[in-house]
């Protein structure tokens, strides 16, 4: 028996996969969009409010991988978009297997832009690559401005910091300056948009930002 | 659960590595797992001895873990601590500003492996060595 160095990421069958996906998601002009937050953060909420602004300009889809139930994929289906359930397993994050099968469940190749609403979760899902083309973290105000201190891999990972629940300021003690900063010291090129899904406060500079990248990416 | 999805992950890391550099069995896998990597040993064995059954190269493979223990930087101060002890808050000067330097990784180290080759000149003890099993 010999001994082989690897120093590798445990996950790295995972990176290869996620890596071919992304490549095959571009080919066919479809954006992914990996959607990440804390349950009750408002990822369902954010969605269903972005596709009520821009579905009828973008073809959109859904996977739904939040482990509750199926509430959620019904929910947005009344929407008027194509929405799937993920077989997450019990998993508590998908990974870009499971995300391919849910994909092509949802014969993907008709829409230009897929979100893919992660497991309820700050940890497992930022350390598993799913092949989304964006990776959008959302951040409700209740949750407080410290979040980048006690989850920062999820930051670094992140393309966009959405803080919703902007509706909620008066309540909570929430320092917008101090997330900020919190969150572009562990990711310096990280957008960020403060939205209410509720009110639709901010929600056109994210869907500028949406639009941007679909056209860009198909 | 979380174990159950990196372990997959590692025998497909495994397998893969095997077919590329012909290798015919594992007989040691060593992690380095960080402190606060989220990780639980004791799941992460049981879920091993559990998955690597299915993956005839592993079979007989063995995990061996090791701890990289966590440091925290503080703002405040500019001082470094054991995360561990101390948690979020700077013990030096009461500072919450404070970031994960290391501690949450978890990297295959390195493997102890048999190739083809090799096989082919230890083909006398082969018999000793399938004798034993867990
Ligand atoms: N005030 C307020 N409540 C919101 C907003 N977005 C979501 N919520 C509420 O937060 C709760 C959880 O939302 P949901 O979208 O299901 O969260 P998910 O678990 O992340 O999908 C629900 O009661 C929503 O009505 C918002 O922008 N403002
Ligand atoms: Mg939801
Ligand atoms: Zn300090």
């Amino acid at each position: 028996m010999k001994i082989i160095e690897l120093k590798e990421s445990i996950t790295a069958s995972n990176d290869e996969d996620a890596r071919v996906l992304r490549e095959e998601l571009k080919q066919n002009h479809t954006l992914l969009i990996n959607l990440m937050a804390s349950p009750g953060a408002g990822k369902t909420t954010f969605l269903g409010k972005t596709i009520k602004d821009v579905g009828d300009k973008i073809k959109i889809g859904i996977i739904e991988a939040d482990i509750d139930s199926d509430v959620d994929a019904k929910k947005l289906a009344e929407l008027g978009v194509e929405a799937v359930q993920a077989h997450t397993d019990g998993m508590c994050h998908m990974d870009a297997g499971m995300t391919r099968k849910a994909l092509e469940e949802l014969n993907y190749q008709n829409n230009d832009l897929v979100f893919l609403e992660n497991v309820g979760n700050l940890i497992c899902p930022a350390e598993f690559d799913t092949g989304a083309g964006r990776n959008v973290m959302i951040l409700s105000v209740p949750e407080g401005d410290d979040k980048p201190l006690k989850y920062p891999l999820m930051f670094t990972k992140s393309d966009v910091l959405i803080i919703t629940k902007i509706d909620t300021i008066s309540v909570f003690d929430f320092d917008f300056d101090k997330c900020e900063q919190r969150a572009k010291k562990l990711n310096p090129n990280i957008q960020i948009f403060k939205v209410s899904a509720k009110t639709g406060e901010g929600m056109e500079e994210w869907e500028k930002w949406l639009s941007a990248q679909v056209k860009q990416w198909v | 659960m979380h174990e159950m999805g990196v372990v997959i992950h590692l025998a497909k890391t495994l397998d893969k590595l095997a077919e590329e550099q012909h290798i015919t069995r594992i007989g040691s896998v060593t992690l380095s797992v960080g402190e606060v990597s989220g990780i639980v040993n004791d799941l992460f064995v049981d879920a091993w001895n559990y998955f690597r059954k299915k993956h005839p190269v592993l079979n007989d493979a063995e995990l061996k873990m090791e701890t990289i223990p966590a440091y925290t930087h503080c703002d405040g101060c500019g001082s470094k601590y054991e995360t561990v002890k101390h948690g979020k808050i700077c013990p030096n000067c009461g500072s919450k500003e404070t970031w994960l330097i290391q501690g949450n990784e978890c990297i295959i180290k390195e493997i102890e492996a048999e190739t083809a080759d090799e096989e082919l000149i230890n083909q006398e003890d082969k018999g000793e060595e399938n004798a034993g099993d867990l």
